[in-house]
């Protein structure tokens, strides 16, 4: 029984929660929601720039896309972080001055890229060759017809993978505790294990986890609904016809 | 006056295949040309040449006389001229009837919203289309998408107009709308050239059969005298076959 109670106080203490819930709801929550979706929105940019790189006809264009998806998806987000967000600054390169949120959000930026372009580059060599054709024989320049008829088809077709990937980035927003974030920077984990180190009670950090559950569940129910209806080829998933292959399962950027 | 198109030992290579192996051919304003041939002849990689979908390995391609690989010449301006419509129509799925023909429009003739929406209507009208606007492409019969597509391409005025199988892959019931659509197109005075099965259309509309077999033209005559006169064996071989 007393066991119990010492499990239920570091775990659920409902005064540490209690006393935890505004910074983490005002500031953690805040800042890891601003931090993920910058880092999803560059992330998306770079991994578009990427992956038409990545498809290229020369070689020259596509080798700096595929060492760029190599380097950044083979190494843990945690070093890219801490040399991106520590490194950079103390080596004096410092073009967000120090506002430590802009070095966070360029280091899961840079991550986000690789895994993005991968999914993107997945979603465009799905549509038919037939449409770039078709656009090619209407007077439309190779980058027209990419912007203007592949890549919308393309990134409707890997919707689900995408929405997994900021599913992952939110979650990884966390490892930014490195970078020791000042108050009012601040994102959800590091308001959690702070209370947690000053206290020795985990309550708080429990409290941030039913946060990112907060996020990361209707987004995944999300991921499985987009899923279910562009297999039954159902419209308004985004995709008018019928996909034959699962792009999620299609794609190599997946993890965890 | 420049032909409208004109193939000069035009080749073409995929690897060690040689698909075309010296095509000489010109097609002048208004004239409509039907090109016939067993599978694996050549035709479509022909048609796809005269659209710069494929770039020849030997030989030239020259639209009104100009040839693209000259020096100075866009691509892309060039290809303009040239409409082509595909076997598998090719239209745009996230966007409406009318919006796969107001998108070049707007993006590649640089026309205003307001100018873009006229020419698409009048145009889906032209085929039979006005009510379908509005209509995905995945609502859309096959029949019905082919003429949008045709539709799509007469919009941007080309010089010439090439039909790529175009009913091959439509319900037998649905081919006359858009065969219809074609022999308009024909006695309207467009430069076309149609790689087809269809021997009806062919004796009907064209002005010009041309036979290719194995990457050659082995015959080319007016219809009736291309059916009814049949030079050379393969020809009356393949007309044995399809006839």
């Amino acid at each position: 029984m007393e066991r119990f109670a010492r499990l239920a106080d570091t775990f659920f203490d409902l005064e540490v929660m209690r006393r935890a819930f505004a910074d983490l709801l005002t500031e953690g929550l805040v800042n890891t929601i601003y931090i993920s979706a910058s880092a999803m929105l560059f992330g998306l940019a770079g991994g578009l720039v990427f992956a038409l790189m990545a498809i290229s006809r020369r070689w020259w264009i596509r080798l700096p896309a595929r060492a760029y998806v190599d380097l950044f998806r083979g190494l843990p987000a945690i070093l890219v972080i801490l040399l991106v967000g520590l490194g950079l600054p103390t080596a004096g390169i410092r073009p967000f001055g120090r506002y430590t949120p802009a070095y966070a959000i360029l280091a899961l930026s840079i991550i986000a890229a690789a895994y993005i372009t991968e999914i993107l580059r997945a979603g465009i060599q799905s549509v038919e060759k037939g449409q770039m054709e078709a656009a090619r024989s209407l007077g439309m320049t190779y980058l027209q017809a990419m912007w203007l008829v592949i890549v919308p088809q393309g990134v409707r077709r890997v919707l689900p993978p995408l929405t997994n990937e900021f599913i992952i980035l939110t979650k990884d927003s966390s490892l930014l505790f490195v970078l020791g974030l000042s108050l009012g920077e601040r994102e959800l984990y590091r308001i959690g294990q702070q209370v947690a180190s000053r206290t020795g009670n985990y309550s708080a950090v429990m409290l941030a986890g039913l946060f990112y559950l907060l996020i990361t569940i209707p987004l995944t129910r999300l991921v499985n609904y987009m899923d279910t209806r562009m297999r039954e080829g159902k419209p308004g998933a985004g995709e008018e016809e019928p996909l034959e292959l699962d792009p999620s399962a299609s794609v190599p950027g997946g993890r965890r | 006056m420049a032909p409208r198109v004109a193939l000069r030992g035009l080749r073409k290579s995929f690897g060690n295949l040689e698909v075309l192996r010296g095509i000489d051919l010109e097609v002048a304003e208004g004239e409509v040309i039907c090109v016939l041939g067993p599978s694996g002849s050549g035709k479509s990689t022909m048609l796809r040449c005269i659209n710069f979908l494929e770039e020849p390995t030997a030989g030239s391609v020259e639209i009104d006389g100009i040839d693209p690989s000259a020096k100075g010449v866009n691509i892309d301006r060039l290809r303009q001229r040239v409409g082509m419509v595909f076997q598998q129509f090719n239209l745009f799925p996230h966007k409406t009837a009318l919006a796969n023909i107001t998108l070049p429009l707007r993006r590649v003739k640089k026309l205003s919203r307001r100018e873009a929406v006229e020419v698409a209507q009048a145009r889906l009208a032209d085929v039979g289309l006005a009510n379908k606007a509005n209509a995905r492409p995945i609502q859309l019969s096959g029949g019905q998408q082919q003429r949008v597509a045709i539709a799509r391409a007469l919009a941007l005025e080309p010089d010439v107009l090439l039909f790529d199988e175009v009913t091959s892959a439509l319900d037998p019931e649905l081919v006359k709308d858009v065969l219809d659509v074609m022999k308009r197109l024909a006695s309207g005075g467009m430069t076309m050239v149609v790689v087809t099965h269809e021997m009806g259309f062919a004796r009907e509309a064209a002005d010009r059969v041309v036979f290719m077999d194995e990457g050659v033209i082995v015959e080319e005559a007016p219809p009736r005298e291309l059916f009814e006169r049949p030079r050379s064996q393969r020809l009356r071989d393949f007309l044995d076959q399809v006839l």
